[in-house]
């Protein structure tokens, strides 16, 4: 047996005191598997051993949801024995050093999570930030994700509908992939992970396994440095073809009842799967490695059992019905095998070659993982209101914005994607959450994702609670009541207590949120150690929220629908301009106080505005935020070709009006006498509530001043990206 | 009209075809496994989108190898309608049942968006309920549907009164604009949009419908 030493201890990623752990819990010196195996269970990637303890506050629960977070997605009620079932997961690490691999896997791999429970999926979402544009880097690594994603989610026939991006110095050398995958089941014919019962066989089916990935979770928790691109060898490589296949199979067996538990092998392979499900239903597995279907010769139980080899599943079914099962893999040409069995020891046994490998309590994997309380440092949010230049042109300002990396069309990116796949997208990219028809009905889910990384660095309290916020208010511009939400929490070391703080209290923040929203969280992942060469990303905990259209008739997009339609303004301005895009864009700087969320009037406004929505009377609606209202206004007109006159209300002055970030508000337009009685409406219902003019024409009127064609701004808005990627330009930011 | 759609692994648009001709007929399509030998008695055979055997080697060259394009073929040869759409068309491209190929777009990346066609002929059961000229819109989305043919060929098709449908805004760099072809005997067509994506006002408009209703008109 290989003699375990401290520097082999030191390159699986685990302390002193963890390994001290390992040799009490076993009562011996481990095997190399087995050193392997806690390396990977034990890792930040599969353990959350640093957030486990702050993740718990979080609210998990309402009559709605089916399973919240634990299994490999959470599952929510939307009527008629439906569910939705959802999830968004990081691929930050693997995309950075090989970009279309990274994030094609990063696709593959959550997929796979919705559907081993069973679902069909039936949207993908994807949170995207990069470095900032003129770094030497971002262009190609803009270019490898976006086909990345494309090459993967188009072949499997799943659209991707819609997504964030983001340009950032701060993801410079560390990019964020998030993906985020939303599937379909019936109530009744949901699949989990817990291998209940011995004697059961334990089936391997999908791609032969190969060398690629080993150690791909553990990577994934340490921080990058200049040599990391020489840790290409543990990025998986992706076949949509055979997932594709996979998911088919996978599906026409879950229609008959053959299946006991099903994972999905992602983080950890073999490892996790088998160690995972075992967990679950309270039973030992023993897998003979022998009949693991093997893509190279002479693989080792080392190598193995920490491939992460992509496109591959993990069943345990009940006696008896592996030919049923085997029929069916090899009719979509899959490999399948018998590696194994349930027990009733509680023990992972791996055996190879006629020798025990490992032979390891469960629970030391899970119950007994590392869970830690780590250190953190408040610090003070940043306060005040700056100041600015109160003359500057205001229309100019907005084309400025309009074109800005962060603000312009992400036309470019969103055509790659094949977004109309399965004739259900209702609302294709571009508007405030994309809607997807639950085939053959005439309910929809609204789904969106969120996170303003900008106010998360300042105050990342009030920025998870606005990621929430944000997510809650665009499910609601289009009409659909909010659910649900996974989040995708993707922050710096967690080993330095600054760092620590921002996880904690963008935890909270989030938390209070979805208490106060009634928007419970079911799901997610984590992904620290986001850092390259000591610099820590902006905190990104971004925000998948899913909300349910119980007619999609009755549902608002944002685009100007007619000429003459009242401009209404639902909700607050102070003109708040701290940490603004109007600030960072125009003044140039990133200073005062993020936004506050009052999370009340959040919901009460929101509430109205669905109302109108739902009840057919509004069919134009948009929230104001990145940019603020006239940003929204711009946007709306862009999307409809239809100009507006307008002019502002209250009293902050011309440019916070404008571009002030107040929370909270929606732009909604309608036809004057429908508008009246909406304004009446409000009013009574002491909501903030002003008309801000009227649509037509074809230029966007302010103050019967100035002007500007709606087509200049359209041709601002949709040049960037194209010139950008075409490196026609490189911006400097002023 | 009696239909089947053809699924090789990894067609994606199986689905969405066997219900745009649900919806349109009343009637299910019979789903053919891509390893069966026979073709169920059908009037009309929809090789649907997708990345059928992935796209590896090149796209369509592998689902022409299955078991069922001879079916397919003898059902061209009788007469039989065949419509080939997106990864459809490539097959019929490979098979050799249409002429041509289909290289990679020449913006070298996958483009999914509603483009303008112009109805170029209407003298066939796939074309005839279009006026001649008709603008419509169907969404493409494909990364090789750079339609080529040589010079000959296209002079051919053009004058034989077969190139069916033209971009009005080329996307993908297909020689003369083509988006949609009719082999000689009238009967099988390949384009590369998605007329099944577009028989529903609520996603995308209803410009697909008259395809589908032309065809019932001559086939049932």
């Amino acid at each position: 047996m290989t003699k375990i030493t401290p520097e082999m201890v030191r390159e699986h990623g685990l302390s002193d005191s963890e390994y001290a752990t390992v040799l009490k819990l076993l009562g011996r010196e481990p095997s190399f598997v087995e050193l392997g195996i806690f390396s990977v269970m034990w890792s930040e990637h599969c353990s959350y051993k640093s957030t486990r303890v702050h993740l718990k506050k979080l609210p998990t629960k309402a009559p709605w949801v089916i399973q919240g977070p634990g299994e490999n997605a959470g599952v929510i009620d939307i009527g008629d024995g439906d569910a939705c079932i959802f999830k968004m997961e990081s691929h930050n690490h693997p995309s950075f050093i090989e970009p279309y691999q990274g994030a094609a896997t990063g696709v593959g791999g959550i997929m796979r999570d919705v559907f081993t429970m069973g679902a069909r999926p039936i949207a993908m979402m994807n949170a995207l930030r990069f470095g900032e544009p003129s770094h030497p880097k971002t262009r190609h690594l803009v270019s490898g994700v976006v086909s990345g994603i494309g090459g993967y989610g188009n072949c499997m026939g799943v659209p991707t509908v819609g997504g964030e991006v983001n340009f950032h110095k701060s993801y410079n050398g560390n990019i964020l992939v998030n993906a985020m995958c939303v599937g379909l089941a019936r109530q009744d014919k949901i699949f989990l992970s817990a291998a209940k019962g011995a004697g059961n066989p334990v089936v391997y089916v999908g791609s032969k396994t190969g060398r690629d990935g080993i150690h791909g979770a553990t990577m994934a928790s340490a921080e990058f440095d200049d040599a990391s691109e020489e840790k290409r060898p543990t990025v998986q490589v992706g076949d949509p073809f055979t997932e594709k296949l996979l998911l088919e199979a996978c599906l026409e067996l879950m229609a008959t009842d053959a299946i006991i538990a099903i994972q999905d092998m992602g983080a950890a392979g073999l490892t996790s799967s088998s160690a995972e499900m075992g967990d679950k239903g309270g039973s030992g597995i023993e897998l003979n490695l022998d009949m693991v279907p093997q893509r190279e010769e002479n693989m080792t139980a080392y190598e193995m059992m920490l491939s992460e080899s992509q496109e591959r599943m993990l069943a345990v079914l009940k006696p008896g019905r592996e030919d049923q099962a085997r029929k069916i893999f090899e009719k979509w040409e899959l490999d399948f095998a018998v590696i194994g069995i349930t027990t009733d020891t509680n023990r992972l046994v791996i055996k190879h070659k006629g020798k025990v490998e490992a032979d390891m309590p469960i629970t030391a994997l899970s119950d007994a993982a590392p869970i830690y309380e780590r250190p953190f440092t408040k610090r003070a949010p940043m306060t005040g209101a700056p100041a600015y230049d109160k003359a500057k042109p205001v229309l100019a300002s907005l084309e400025k914005i309009l074109a800005a990396p962060d603000m312009a069309s992400r036309r470019w990116v969103w055509e790659q994607y094949d977004n109309s796949v399965m004739n259900d997208t209702i609302q294709h990219p571009g508007g405030d959450a994309a809607v997807v028809r639950v085939h053959g009905t005439q309910k929809a889910l609204a789904i969106t994702t969120d996170v303003s990384p900008r106010y998360c660095r300042p105050d990342p309290f009030e920025g998870g609670k606005q990621a929430v916020a944000e997510a809650w208010r665009n499910l609601t511009a289009v009409g659909a009541t909010p659910l649900a939400v996974t989040d995708n929490l993707n922050y710096g070391n967690p080993q330095k207590p600054e760092i620590m703080w921002e996880i904690v209290a963008g935890i909270d923040g989030i938390g209070e949120a979805c208490r106060a929203l009634d928007f419970p969280v079911i799901g997610g992942n984590c992904s620290l150690y986001n850092e390259t060469n000591g610099e820590g990303i902006l905190p990104t905990p971004a925000i998948g929220g899913v909300g349910l259209l119980k007619d999609v008739t009755k549902m608002a997009t944002l685009a100007f629908k007619r000429a003459g339609d009242v401009v209404i303004l639902i909700g607050e301005t102070r003109g708040h301009l701290g940490q603004s895009i109007y600030l960072r864009e125009i003044e140039g700087r990133e200073e005062g106080a993020v936004p506050p969320v009052d999370l009340a009037v959040e919901k009460k406004n929101g509430d109205f505005v669905r109302g109108l929505i739902a009840s057919g009377r509004v069919d134009t609606a948009h929230d104001a935020s990145d940019g603020g209202v006239l940003v929204a206004i711009a946007e709306m007109a862009m999307a409809g070709k239809i100009g507006a006159s307008i002019g502002q209300a209250g009293l902050a002055d011309g440019i916070s009006f404008w571009f002030g970030e107040d929370q909270a508000r929606y732009v909604i337009a309608a036809p004057f006498a429908e508008a009246e009685k909406i304004v009446a409406e409000a009013r009574a219902a002491n909501i903030f509530v002003a008309e801000l003019g009227k649509t037509g024409g074809d230029t966007l009127a302010l103050d019967d001043s100035d002007s500007v064609a709606v087509s200049k701004l359209s041709a601002a808005h949709e040049g960037w990206f194209p010139r950008f990627m075409a490196g026609e330009e490189i911006p400097v930011r002023n | 009209m009696k239909s089947a759609v053809i699924v090789f692994p990894a067609s994606n648009c199986d689905r969405d075809a066997a219900t745009a001709l649900e919806q349109m007929t009343g009637k299910k399509a019979a789903m053919v496994w891509h390893q069966d030998s026979v073709l169920p008695d059908v009037d009309l055979v929809v090789l649907p989108g997708g990345f059928s055997y992935g796209d590896y080697l090149r796209c369509g060259a592998m689902a022409n190898q299955s078991k069922i394009m001879g079916a397919i073929k003898a059902h061209a040869a009788k007469g039989g309608a065949v419509l080939g759409i997106c990864n459809g068309f490539q097959v019929l491209t490979e098979s050799g049942l249409l002429p041509g190929a289909l290289m990679r777009n020449a913006g070298l990346k996958f483009v999914c968006k509603p483009v303008s066609l112009s109805v170029e002929e209407t003298q066939s059961s796939f074309t005839r309920k279009y006026d001649k000229g008709a603008s419509v819109t169907f969404p493409v989305a494909h990364g090789e549907g750079n339609y080529y043919a040589d010079t000959e060929t296209l002079d051919r098709l053009e004058g034989e009164g077969r190139v069916m449908f033209r971009y009005r805004d080329n996307p993908n760099g297909s020689a003369r604009d083509i988006a949609g072809i009719l082999n000689e005997k009238r009967n099988v067509l390949g384009l590369m949009p998605h007329p099944e994506r577009v028989v529903d006002p609520l996603n995308g408009g209803t410009d697909g419908r008259a395809l589908f209703q032309g065809l019932i008109e001559s086939l049932s």
